[in-house]
């Protein structure tokens, strides 16, 4: 499956939802389900200060793909972490740094990627892209 | 004082028809406004001077000699003076129109900080908003002052004793809060007063979370400064009040240069205006300063005591609903406390109940508050913090824990 093709996934199952709640309620079992960053990479050098959550990440290039783990203190912010990593993992470091995200707007969620939010997650995700930028050069 | 002789009945309904927004839908679902601390929504009658100003009335202010010029002039040094009687201050150019209450906290830390030397202690709370704390880290920084932290107790008090402990002749100024805007708690700012005047400092008093609430007097409390914000006392944002005693603001050289600030400029030697132009460089937000004249002449027809009657109801009938929630820990027990309630819930994040809440039509507070050490004093990452204005309601209160506990069983 291609990094469109997830998006595309996504926003289907999302669309049986037209309830803001029932989109939440699958976000938080998205991230309750996630066991998302090992213990020994959730460190201070790893966390990201969110005005109102923190957001630890951790970035590698496993057989030259991005891979990523990532948690949060808030479950809300992690299920979404969850939707980015289900997407972003496992793809070649140049599609991850040019990729377009529009599953976050597409599914009502770009107000958490918004740097107003302050939970951390639209730092996460920039330092996500410079990571896989970085595994480029 | 005449406010009281004019005071309507209290109606909350009635009341509610003056504020537009209250009326409006968010997520599909009828707004429920509990972030009044943050920033008080707007009645109607301010709005309209806010669309009659820039309609009908706009000009620069202090200088033209035509005829909108002097009507805005006057409009404005109007707004001043429905200030300075309604915090019953002495003189009309003790009251200074600032940005807000920020901006009054950093014009005496720069000004009157200017007076201070290495040594010099300042004393502010461990329950201050960051407003209240940086400008005097910054002032401590340039002038080689020392920044004293008065601790608190467990339930968001004062401890006094300490206060007293770290008073001294040393003390410069004491500036801390009137009433906390996380905790709620009513600080007794008399006694602080009574005591820093004794041992020689000055005291500033940051009201932006009282004027609103509760009658302030400047002359019955003897402070040396009062700050406060026009958006949190039903007024415009970008305005704000700083009131001096005119004896010390006369001693302070002026915050900024500029226009109307001046008495005279050469390029040799300029002479500075007098109070309160010292301190009022360039063109000010004139709407602002008149409008918030109009809510403060909006808030001042009613009954105040009525007022904090319904918030506290209000509150108390808020905490008794919370605490039937398990885990649920209200923070700021203060035995003096305004319509502030902040609370945290066993293993939930305040941001993920921030979050639902929104989406149920909800406005409360998450996060820290802009209060980093309190928070770190309670070691908690944030609180939730619902502050009730006069036209909230119960039933309101009712919606709410309604959606909280539909959160709160989706988070666990």
């Amino acid at each position: 499956m291609t990094l469109d093709e997830k998006q595309q996934e996504i926003i289907d199952e999302f669309a049986i939802y037209d309830d803001w709640m029932d989109k939440y309620e699958y976000i938080i079992e998205l991230g309750k389900e996630l066991p998302i960053i090992s213990d020994e990479n959730k460190t201070d050098d790893k966390l990201i200060e969110g005005c109102q959550s923190r957001v630890w990440l951790h970035t590698d290039v496993v057989d030259g793909k991005m891979s990523f783990t990532a948690d949060s203190d808030a479950i809300i912010t992690k299920g979404i972490i969850g939707l980015l990593i289900r997407v972003l993992n496992n793809e070649d470091p140049k599609e991850v740094a040019t990729a377009e995200l529009r599953f976050i707007d597409e599914i009502g969620l770009h107000e958490h990627l918004s740097p107003t939010r302050s939970n951390g997650l639209a730092s996460m995700v920039k330092k996500l892209k410079l990571s896989a930028i970085a595994a480029t050069s | 004082m005449i406010r009281d002789d004019i005071s309507i009945p209290f109606d909350v309904q009635k009341i509610r028809e003056d504020f537009p927004t209250l009326l409006r839908s968010v997520n599909g679902k009828d707004l429920v406004y509990f972030d009044n601390g943050a920033t008080s929504q707007k009645p109607q009658v301010v709005i309209d001077a806010i669309n009659d100003y820039y309609t009908n009335n706009n000009s620069n202010i202090h200088r033209g000699v035509h005829f909108l010029s002097q009507l805005a002039t006057s409009q404005y040094e109007e707004a001043r003076k429905i200030i300075q009687e309604y915090i019953n201050a002495p003189l009309s150019e003790e009251v200074l129109f600032t940005k807000g209450t920020t901006d009054s906290i950093n014009l005496v830390a720069s000004s009157l900080g200017e007076l201070f030397s290495e040594g010099d202690e300042i004393i502010i709370s461990a329950m201050e908003h960051h407003s209240n704390i940086v400008p005097w880290q910054m002032l401590c920084e340039r002038k080689g002052c020392i920044l004293k932290v008065i601790p608190i107790s467990e339930s968001g008090e004062l401890k006094m004793d300490e206060f007293d402990r770290l008073l001294s002749n040393k003390t410069k100024l004491v500036s801390v809060t009137h009433i906390s805007n996380t905790l709620g708690t009513i600080n007794p700012i008399e006694e602080i007063i009574k005591k820093t005047h004794a041992a020689g400092g000055y005291v500033m008093i940051d009201g932006a979370q009282s004027v609103q609430h509760i009658p302030v007097d400047v002359q019955a409390l003897d402070c040396d400064f009062f700050a406060f914000s026009g958006h949190k006392v039903f007024g415009p944002t970008g305005v704000g009040i700083l009131y001096g005693k005119k004896e010390i603001l006369d001693q302070m050289p002026p915050y900024q240069g500029g226009g109307d600030m001046i008495a005279k400029v050469t390029f040799e030697k300029t002479t500075y205006n007098e109070l309160p132009h010292k301190f009022e460089a360039g063109t000010p937000n004139i709407s602002g300063g008149i409008c918030l004249g109009t809510a403060i002449s909006y808030l001042s027809e009613m009954d105040l005591s009525a007022i904090h009657a319904h918030e506290m109801e209000l509150a108390a009938y808020a905490e008794e609903k919370l605490l039937q929630f398990e885990g649920m820990r209200i923070v700021g027990t203060a035995q003096r406390k305004t319509s502030v309630v902040s609370f945290v819930v066993d293993g939930i994040h305040p941001f993920d109940v921030g979050t639902l809440l929104d989406k149920q039509g909800i406005a409360v507070r998450t996060g820290h508050h802009c209060t980093q050490p309190l928070m770190d004093f309670y070691q908690i990452p944030g609180t939730i913090r619902a502050s009730f204005a006069f036209y909230n309601t119960k039933e309101e209160i009712d919606v709410f824990i309604k959606a909280l506990e539909r959160s709160l069983n989706m988070l666990r």
